[in-house]
């Protein structure tokens, strides 16, 4: 069985000035299955938005190849996905559920509006069955649907765009952030949906978050991405407890823990290199790593695996 | 819309009007101008055209509230009726500005790149130009009518419009919704027209009140000197021209009271440019 | 005698769609040098406390009760005079999204040089170095350039560090920290607690954190007040309030914080939204909608403050 996705040495890279390029993705390479939930974690301007939208087909990337079941969809440019049968089997759900509704479209229409578009539904009768039917599954109720954004709480706007990205039955979901924007309490209600709606549904998930509890949570796998690459992957339960790259150690680190921490922590001093034109000799993480030698200046390390499944990207790994 | 919504709307509505006694009277003033425009000609006491030698350059009295012109014909009948001509003008050409100026800009905004540089290249030669002489020049290059008046106030006023539409799609161009809206299968170009130009809508709706008055102002101003109406059509520039001559021989009230309507149509358009912006700008909302 | 003391505080917001009583009966108290930190969740009135407490809030609001007292002055009684002298002096803030809280016209370093122009009597020579200090204070890499950078020229955590070195230039007695972090990334997050808990302990400068994040309450905080809908409904030393939470809020709060133990099953969440806060008929416990353990006389009679053991308070009927 094929896998959901497939990234390929996939780069994007935007040119800046003349002659420079800043390497947003740098040979990403990495796969997600049917039904497995694989988080993304990394700090801003590590690229996991590009990556994101290189996934989602809303960016082209610059080389590489983006594989969906076996078929390679990174040569469909991103101007016309939309009119492809690829589509509807690549959906996401946003951050800011404030930004991400049309505030002149009710909840109804929002749902329906990739109905209309991809599935062809067009009789308003069959359009409201299964507008109600997405909005059910979600805990959405149904005297809500005709209410615009402005109208419906943090919680129930996060539900509608749940509901929209799912109302098509997607292979893969994409979640970029999809309870940053919310209070705690609700965003342990969005949570439990989404865990349902992944047995439900059988989807996969590319949960992207920076909340790494979340990931641990939600998702079997975890990818994490620093400065365009990456630079750990595997098992989520593993990468957790037993982290190989230094930077994942540091990221572990840095969450504050319910109920305090006795000693202080160490911090990561140092600024991130720049992602223009990166020295390919350099370590990406090199300047603030805690273990950094001169052979990390010489010799970019590569991706290797250091226990079944897992993989880092360190010489100390 | 819905219930619900149209309900809030006009609660809302409400609201702003009684909040604001200024927009109420703006609101009033311009309902009574439309009302103007399209019953003039029966509002009217006298035949504006038809000329009285014998009653000419009579000041306001009974018979005629606003006095008489150097024809004798009934200032007051004039007045009301060039409403129609002068709102006539200025809705044409704003719609027409608006229409191809908001279009092209969105365009611009949207795709950047090739469009943007071409439609902005537009935009700047036609406001390298003093735009009044530029229209000035289109009426005097094409011809003394008022289809001519119309296309020049609408071309002079491209560039702001343009400009808008622009500033405001980029603003949104980024926004969740609208790559939701590609997710959910829409093209670039129907992006853009469903999803973001709705959303443009209500701030250029402020705009367009407020190009409104400068509309007409540029109608009358073009008359006033002489192009696009001609004698012995009623238009409130053209009876400022015509009275402005009989200011130093003491017949006070020719061009007075034309101006002071025009003053006061611009004014309600402004007024109600600011009354619009309340409405519509939901963050002024509940 | 506390340095910062909030008795009694009730306030109101008038606004067209009725009067949103945003605090009501807000008791709270910060001694020299402790770190308090106020948890709570959008809507729980946690920022418009400590804008009550240097007197910036919006011109809608009302302060209907109670007294605010800070070092021995009358802050609702005192003169704009007298306030514009303690503010940035005495009691400073940090916001929330550094980036947007910085001028973005005017450099670094010259946003320094303004608060030690205004509050001190630096010789106009010695400004820019003493803004340079500031800077190097704060950690900055490189301080000499950052001094002359504007705020789009700075990263997030960058941008923080600045307002950081404006809040403390003068040695404040009080710094308020309203969602410093949010918004940064974690690395960067936990560099600049670090950096404001040592700043604060070498100048035994009393903290007040504002967080809706439990967890980063708990890691820096001697004490936490917990908030809900503009009532304070526990507070508590911070190894007590999360070994045994006595409110019922407080403990689906801990319960709904995702941990590296938890599971998605384990994760509690809140049933219900925060009551409006614009209804006159409020219940005298707002959490009331939203609570299993709800007896008859919540709704009814005035909440009680319940001391449960040195410096642990809850305001409950019903406590666990």
């Amino acid at each position: 069985m094929k896998p959901v996705l497939e990234c390929v040495e996939v780069k994007k890279h935007f040119a800046v000035g003349r002659r420079s390029r800043l390497h947003a993705v740098d040979d990403v390479s990495f796969d997600i299955a049917a039904g497995e939930s694989v988080g993304l974690v990394g700090e801003s301007g590590c690229g996991k938005s590009t990556l994101v939208r290189l996934v989602t087909r809303m960016l082209d990337p610059s080389a590489g190849d983006i594989l969906y079941r076996g078929r390679n969809i990174g040569f469909i440019p991103a101007r016309s996905f939309a009119g492809t049968q690829f589509r509807p089997k690549i959906q996401m759900v946003f951050q800011d559920p404030s930004d991400s509704l049309n505030p002149r479209y009710t909840a109804f229409e929002a749902i329906a509006e990739p109905l209309s578009r991809l599935a062809g539904v067009q009789e308003a009768k069959e359009l409201r069955l299964q507008v109600e039917e997405a909005a059910r599954r979600v805990g959405l109720p149904e005297e809500l649907l005709p209410r615009y954004p402005h109208q419906l709480s943090g919680g129930q706007k996060a539900r509608v765009g749940i509901a929209r990205a799912i109302v098509l039955m997607p292979d893969l979901l994409v979640l970029d952030e999809p309870t940053a924007a919310l209070d705690v309490s609700v965003q342990a209600t969005i949570l439990k949906l989404l865990a349902q709606l992944k047995r439900e549904l059988g989807m996969s998930y590319l949960f992207v978050s920076h909340d790494l509890n979340v990931v641990r949570m939600l998702c079997d796998r975890v990818i994490v991405m620093y400065l365009g690459r990456i630079v750990e992957q595997g098992p989520a339960q593993q990468v957790f407890d037993a982290p190989a790259h230094p930077y994942t150690r540091a990221l572990i680190n840095a969450i504050p823990a319910v109920g305090g921490r006795p000693e202080a922590r160490e911090v990561l001093a140092g600024e991130p290199r720049s992602p223009i034109d990166p020295d390919p000799r350099v370590c990406r993480f090199f300047g603030r790593c805690p273990r950094q030698v001169d052979r990390c200046r010489q010799e970019e390390p590569v991706l290797r695996e250091v226990k079944p499944g897992h993989w880092a990207a360190c010489h100390f790994a | 819309m819905n219930a619900a919504s149209a309900n809030s709307t006009l609660r809302h509505i409400r609201y702003v009007a009684t909040e604001n006694p200024v927009t109420l009277a703006a609101f009033a003033l311009f309902t009574g101008f439309v009302l103007l425009a399209l019953f003039g000609p029966w509002i009217a006491p006298y035949d504006p055209l038809a000329s009285n030698t014998a009653q000419s350059l009579k000041p306001p009295s009974a018979q005629h509230w606003f006095g008489t012109d150097s024809l004798g014909r009934d200032i007051l009948s004039r007045i009301i009726v060039a409403a129609r001509l002068d709102f006539g003008i200025a809705v044409s050409a704003v719609a027409a500005s608006f229409a191809i100026g908001a279009a092209l800009g969105s365009l611009a905004g949207f795709y950047g790149g090739w469009a943007d540089r071409i439609i902005g290249r537009i935009a700047d030669t036609i406001m390298a130009f003093p735009l009044f002489v530029l229209a000035m020049g289109i009426v005097a290059a094409l011809g003394n009518t008022v289809f001519n008046i119309i296309l020049a106030t609408a071309i002079i006023n491209l560039p702001f419009y343009i400009r808008v539409a622009r500033a405001e799609v980029n603003v949104r161009r980024n926004a969740g919704y609208v790559e939701a809206a590609r997710l959910a299968g829409n093209s670039d170009l129907r992006t853009l027209a469903v999803h973001v130009f709705p959303n443009v809508l209500p701030p250029m709706m402020v705009q367009i009140s407020l190009n409104m008055g400068w509309a007409i102002l540029n109608a009358a101003g073009l008359s006033f000197i002489g192009l696009g109406v001609r004698p012995p059509q009623a238009e409130w520039g053209i009876m400022v021209a015509e009275g402005a001559t009989y200011i130093i021989s003491g017949e006070w009230w020719i061009a007075l009271f034309p101006g002071a309507v025009l003053m006061l149509a611009v004014f309600t358009f402004n007024l109600l440019g600011d009354g619009l912006r309340d409405i519509m700008d939901p963050r002024t909302r509940t | 005698m506390s340095l910062l003391e909030i008795r009694d505080l009730s306030l109101e917001f008038r606004t067209r769609s009725g009067t949103v009583h945003a605090l009501e009966h807000i008791d709270l108290a910060v001694d020299r040098g402790e770190t308090v930190g106020i948890v709570g969740e959008s809507g729980s009135g946690k920022s418009v406390l400590s804008y009550a407490a240097m007197r910036i809030l919006d011109p809608a609001a009302r302060i209907t009760r109670g007294a605010i007292n800070f070092a021995g002055l009358d802050v609702l009684a005192a003169s704009e005079h007298d306030m514009q002298q303690l503010r940035g002096r005495e009691m400073a803030m940090i916001f929330q999204s550094p980036r947007t809280a910085l001028n973005p016209i005017r450099r670094a370093g010259r946003q320094i040089e303004d608060v030690l122009r205004v509050h001190t009597t630096t010789l106009r020579a010695a400004l820019k170095e003493k803004a340079i200090e500031a800077l190097a204070r704060v950690r900055i890499p490189d301080p000499e350039r950052r001094y002359s950078a504007y705020p789009f020229e700075l990263s997030g955590g960058q941008c923080q560090r600045v307002m950081i070195a404006l809040a403390l230039a003068c040695n404040p007695q009080l710094l308020i920290a309203d969602e410093p972090t949010t918004g940064l990334d974690v690395t960067t997050q936990a560099a600049i607690m670090e950096l404001v808990r040592d700043l604060a302990r070498a100048r035994s400068m009393a903290t007040i954190l504002i967080t809706h994040d439990l967890a980063l309450a708990s890691e820096y905080c001697d004490r936490i007040v917990v908030m809900h809908a503009g009532h304070v409904v526990e507070e508590a030393p911070t190894a007590t309030l999360f070994r045994r939470p006595r409110h019922p809020y407080t403990a689906q709060l801990i319960a709904s914080t995702p941990t590296p133990e938890k599971t998605i099953a384990s994760l509690s969440s809140i049933p219900g939204n925060l009551p409006d806060l614009r209804r006159t008929d409020l219940p005298s416990c707002r959490f009331l909608a939203r609570c299993e353990r709800s007896l008859a006389s919540c709704g009814t009679q005035p909440l009680p403050s319940v001391s449960l053991a040195a410096a642990h308070r809850v305001h409950c009927f019903h406590p666990l």
